[in-house]
């Protein structure tokens, strides 16, 4: 029997993930637990494991073009079982916030940010259900930003005030 | 008397406002106050605007706050969406001063200030905790012979490290609260598979969200429900639009639909006209 030669190779991370990300994926010592339990990993070729190694490795350009980064739902099941208590879905959250930076995100999502921009909610008032709400006995516009000018005045300050607008459709 | 700032949300009032109205109907009959957080808007989605930018999603979600802060109230919600988003937003608030101080600075723009004081509740969380299963037990009027899937959906009770309403594998919060209607829940395989449609795969991928969806409905079908009990209007919109495409047709109710049900609500008050997989009782 002859002894076995273990080589471990440290990695240096490139530089090119911030820092907030990397310190969130260094505790991950790649146990699979994350990808065994993911419902999207069973469906597609997500694979959580895989995109925190990359978070670690600092492969930003892999990761931000990816499909993959879209495909968790957000379940938070992997963040209940790692044993690391690495916060996965905020890292994936974080990963997503920095593709849109760089001009990453679907049509799909931009119609989604474009209905919150525009009237402060994510899908769209639709005339039978207006009419629907006044014979139920509810406002027919809910109390919301949708009825007050001055609130969603307000709630579009915040928008350009935190750089959402250039996320939304022109 | 419990009291709440009610807050609504989207897809509660903009698509299923019989959710809405059985919510109002089910806490007057319980002994709880609404108030409505007036001038509220998206909590904002926590898988899509948050996963666009985090910083409009923490500055519009603490205007929110600041709304019921100023109303000395604590919200409620009757989606998993809006509490996920509410409470971790109100958790990270309350946790990190400079962060507070930071979103605080943008608030200034618009004349508001949050302190960092609102505290987050879910409906089903209210109905359990502070009304109590015995209590809605006595207020039935009707009482309910189904046999029901209970889908608590992902936000409700995770990441339970902060939430900590229940055993995010093992709950049974919401079957107690369907139990006291005298409807009996079935147990079933892979009961806290996500519905698919969180995190932005709704719309991005609705082909890999119909997958989850689909497995829960074989699940559910297999375990002879004939409603689907959901408390929250997103996967409610999942289960209720995506059936139309299938061979399954299990109507989808939220609990305050179940509960209102078992209050004497009639099919109407309950709006079940909108609901895509059509309602029979």
């Amino acid at each position: 029997m002859g002894a076995w030669i273990v080589t471990i190779t440290m990695v240096t991370p490139k530089a090119e993930i911030s820092k907030e990300i990397a310190d969130a994926a260094k505790m991950c010592f790649q146990c699979g637990t994350c990808t065994a339990g993911c419902p999207s990993g069973r469906r597609t070729s997500y694979r959580t494991r895989k995109i925190i190694r990359m978070a670690q490795l600092g492969l930003k350009e892999e990761i931000l073009g990816s499909d993959e980064l879209w495909e968790c739902s957000t379940c938070y099941t992997c963040v209940e079982r790692c044993p690391r208590q690495v916060p996965i879905v905020d890292i994936i959250i974080d990963l997503r916030n920095m593709a849109v930076a760089e001009g990453h995100i679907r049509q799909q999502h931009k119609g989604t940010a474009t209905n919150f921009a525009t009237i402060g909610h994510t899908v769209k008032v639709q005339d039978v259900i207006t009419a629907l709400r006044g014979d139920l006995g509810l406002a027919p516009v809910p109390p919301t930003v949708l009825a007050n000018e001055k609130a969603m005045d307000d709630l579009k300050k915040i928008l350009t005030a935190t750089g959402f607008d250039s996320i939304v459709k022109e | 008397m419990a009291k709440y700032a009610f807050f609504l949300g989207c897809i509660a009032p903009l698509r299923y406002p019989g959710i809405e109205k059985s919510t109002r109907e089910v806490c007057a009959a319980l002994g709880i106050e609404l108030v409505d957080l007036q001038d509220a808007s998206c909590c904002p989605a926590p898988g899509v605007i948050r996963a666009f930018n985090k910083k409009t999603w923490l500055a519009a979600a603490a205007r929110n706050l600041a709304l019921a802060e100023q109303q000395g109230l604590p919200i409620v919600t009757i989606c998993n969406g809006c509490y996920g988003s509410l409470f971790d937003a109100a958790y990270e608030l309350a946790e990190d001063p400079e962060l507070l101080a930071e979103v605080n600075k943008i608030l200034k723009e618009i004349g508001m200030e949050y302190k960092g004081t609102t505290k987050v509740h879910h409906f089903a969380e209210v109905l359990y905790n502070e009304v109590g299963v015995e209590k809605i037990k006595n207020s039935i009027t009707k009482p309910l012979d189904y046999q029901v899937a209970a889908f608590y959906g992902c936000h409700f009770l995770k990441p339970s490290a902060i939430k900590q309403v229940d055993d995010p594998e093992n709950p049974h919060i919401l079957d107690d609260l369907i139990e006291a209607t005298g409807a009996k829940s079935m147990p079933r395989k892979q009961k806290m598979l996500c519905c698919g449609a969180g995190g932005g795969l709704k719309a991005a991928f609705g082909d890999v969200a119909k997958k989850f969806t689909e497995t829960n409905l074989e699940n559910m079908q297999a375990s002879g429900a004939q409603f689907i009990i959901d408390v929250c209007p997103f996967c409610h919109l999942q289960f209720d639009g995506i059936q139309k495409d299938t061979d399954f047709n299990i109507p989808v109710l939220h609990l305050s639909q179940l509960l209102g049900l078992a209050l004497g609500m009639d099919e109407k008050q309950l709006a079940f006209s909108t609901h895509i997989t059509p309602v029979k009782l």
